[in-house]
């Protein structure tokens, strides 16, 4: 192994395809990220990001159009797929249906060479491992959608891979078991310390389970940060809006002093936001607040508070969400957990209401 | 099988099915029926049969002893007949295989295109149906003739300089049979690797098989039931054909359908021609049944 600090790297990378009408789409345009070693590094994004053609340019089944893809810093474009140091979880698992579990499993292990003595050992290790022991000589029709899952898992695993590549594995599971698989991946990666790359659409699976995360969007990546970084500090509106729920609130900056801005939400009210960044009087800039860092009816005068109407009330159990509007047609969602017991609802459907929050609580975002 | 008639719906199917039924009964087992009969009786004179009939095992000891018959002169081989049959099973073989080795790339080859294309390059494999199988093999014979296409061609742009041998001989006939054949081999191979998840291949390369192991150890297996269709349905018509070996061969090559052929025509012999062309049922369906045997369940649905 290298001595780098990388597991991969994808260096200024582009892929584009010709479209069935003759255009040229950048399925991936320009992205640079390094995914460091032992690190669970999830791709995520809405379908047609670029986040499995990504993947798919790792393990070497798409040739980059442009830019280098480094795996411990060995630079990939004249190794074939076969002789990559990867290995990939498939979304629809792709088992070999004319062989027996131990066969598929083992079949990384035999293009190796690896005796069959050998091979018949760490395959009863792998399915040890995947919690399957004894499903050796079952065919892939006879398991269940989780257990080919698992074997699918298995079969990647037991080549011992440098970095190992998940497509949307858990896609084609119900929900109860995709839980439970999310768990037992993340405690299976700690355990065989092999850097996994994980592509997903599902921005809570990609929160449980990474160390960090790409979110990316129309073939670039808008931010690689740690989960609490995504989802408190985004980068970009996109960000906000598909990590969690956030509402924006459209504004022009008024003047700054040192670190606190003062923003007109023109017709609603002037608000102050901290953000160590600079920006200049008259700029067109977004308020991002989450509907949790928002208070109903407990006016404060350290905080930003602003009037408005009711919309509607949505009881959902441990919270309530009020939807309110505001005269200069801002509009906010607002959760408020339903501490007590006996939780009256803090509004009613037409009430005036004040929206309270800090000045640390939203994210400044201009794009 | 009275209370089958009860239910209305069973009256219909009855009525469904009753034409085709009717059709085989008449047209296909009573006269397997009558060639069995005639293969068990003594030839007429003049053709047909003796009447009244005179039974008889002569008509199969004959196929495997050519020297019993009345007509054997001093330097008769008594396995005459045997290495014709086995001559057809060789040249059966071998169009088979070229059929599959031909036919499977170019099935590739079409289940790779885009949808549209691969309509249009399937019917492209079809429209010599629709051309008549004995003009097809005329034509071919013009192509293959001393003074035919290609050895003019060959001897326009100097590789040769006197016409090739291309025609009358078993060169001919296994390039005749190959040509009608290969569309039959083409379209469950087709229809296989079309089927095929090309996924597959991924996750073997990411496995770490090369292309050339990944197709030995994946695709080919997983398109074999295609395959075997394929072996089956050359395999059958091409041992038992008579016009492409009369036509392509002119008489020097001969095969199991050209010798029974000769039976009912010029030697008038019909009970010994229907001995063989039981002999050749047989031997086909020894050969499916070996097939059905030794394939497993999913290759036989795929038939």
């Amino acid at each position: 192994m290298a001595s780098n600090e990388f597991a991969v790297e994808m260096q200024d990378v582009v892929k584009q395809f010709v479209t069935p009408e003759g255009g040229i789409l950048a399925a991936v345009n320009h992205v640079t990220m390094q995914i460091k070693e032992n690190e669970f590094f999830s791709l995520l994004g809405p379908s047609g990001c670029g986040k499995t053609t990504s993947l798919r340019m790792i393990a070497g089944f798409e040739l980059p159009t442009d830019g280098k893809i480094l795996i411990h810093g060995k630079e990939m474009s004249q190794v074939p797929a076969f002789q990559r140091p990867v290995n990939t979880v498939f979304q629809q698992y792709a088992l070999f249906p004319h062989m027996t579990v131990e066969q598929n499993i083992g079949f990384g292990l035999e293009m190796k060479g690896v005796s069959r003595a050998e091979r018949i050992k760490r395959v009863g290790e792998a399915l040890e491992m995947v919690r399957l022991p004894g499903m050796e000589l079952r065919r892939p029709k006879q398991l269940s959608g989780g257990q080919q899952q698992r074997i699918a898992l298995a079969r990647a695993l037991v080549n011992k891979p440098e970095v190992l590549l998940l497509d949307e594995p858990l896609g084609a599971l119900d929900l109860k078991l995709r839980k439970e698989m999310q768990l037992e991946l993340k405690t299976l990666q700690r355990e065989v310390g092999i850097t996994f790359i994980y592509v997903t659409h599902d921005q809570e699976e990609a929160l449980t389970m990474s160390d960090r995360i790409a979110v990316m969007s129309k073939g670039i990546a808008l931010q690689v940060d740690i989960p609490e970084a995504i989802y408190e500090r985004p980068a970009t509106k996109f960000v906000a809006d598909f990590i969690g729920e956030t509402n924006f609130l459209d504004g022009v900056v008024k003047g700054q002093n040192g670190t606190t801005v003062e923003i007109d939400l023109v017709g609603t009210g002037i608000v102050y936001v901290e953000s160590s960044r600079k920006f200049t009087n008259g700029q067109q800039v977004t308020v991002a607040v989450r509907p949790e860092k928002l208070r109903l009816n407990n006016p404060d005068d350290k905080d930003n508070n602003l009037k408005g109407h009711v919309e509607e009330v949505i009881y959902i159990g441990t919270d309530t969400h009020y939807g309110v509007r505001f005269a200069g047609g801002h509009k906010a969602r607002i959760r408020e957990q339903n501490v007590t017991l006996a939780q009256k609802t803090l509004a009613k459907t037409g009430d005036e209401v004040t929206m309270s929050f800090t000045h640390t609580s939203p994210r400044i975002l201009t794009e | 099988m009275l209370k089958f008639f009860r239910g209305k719906s069973n009256w219909q199917l009855f009525g469904l099915l009753s034409p085709g039924a009717l059709w085989i009964l008449l047209f296909f087992n009573l006269p397997i029926l009558i060639v069995l009969f005639i293969s068990f009786v003594e030839r007429g004179r003049a053709g047909g049969i003796k009447i009244p009939p005179v039974y008889t095992l002569d008509n199969y000891s004959q196929l495997f002893n050519a020297c019993v018959s009345e007509f054997a002169g001093a330097a008769c081989d008594p396995f005459l007949y045997i290495g014709i049959f086995g001559n057809s099973v060789r040249i059966g073989l071998i169009v088979t295989l070229w059929c599959i080795l031909l036919g499977y790339p170019l099935s590739y080859f079409i289940a790779k295109q885009k949808p549209a294309w691969r309509d249009a390059l399937m019917i492209l494999v079809i429209i010599p149906f629709w051309t008549n199988f004995l003009v097809r093999t005329y034509a071919l014979k013009q192509v293959l003739a001393a003074e035919g296409l290609l050895n003019s061609f060959l001897m326009g742009i100097g590789i040769i300089s006197q016409p090739l041998d291309l025609l009358f001989n078993e060169f001919a006939v296994v390039v005749g049979l190959i040509y009608g054949y290969l569309p039959f081999a083409v379209l469950p191979m087709y229809a296989s690797i079309e089927k095929f998840d090309h996924t597959l291949m991924e996750a073997a390369a990411d496995l770490g098989a090369s292309p050339r192991r990944a197709f030995w150890r994946v695709m080919l297996p997983m398109t074999m039931p295609g395959v075997f269709a394929a072996l089956v349905l050359v395999f059958v018509p091409v041992v038992g054909a008579f016009i492409t070996p009369d036509i392509m061969g002119g008489g020097k090559v001969e095969m199991i359908g050209t010798l029974i052929n000769r039976q009912f025509g010029v030697a008038r012999n019909w009970p010994f021609g229907s001995a063989m062309s039981l002999m050749l049922m047989l031997l086909v369906l020894i050969g499916v049944i070996a097939y059905f045997r030794s394939s497993t369940e999913e290759t036989r649905r795929a038939m």
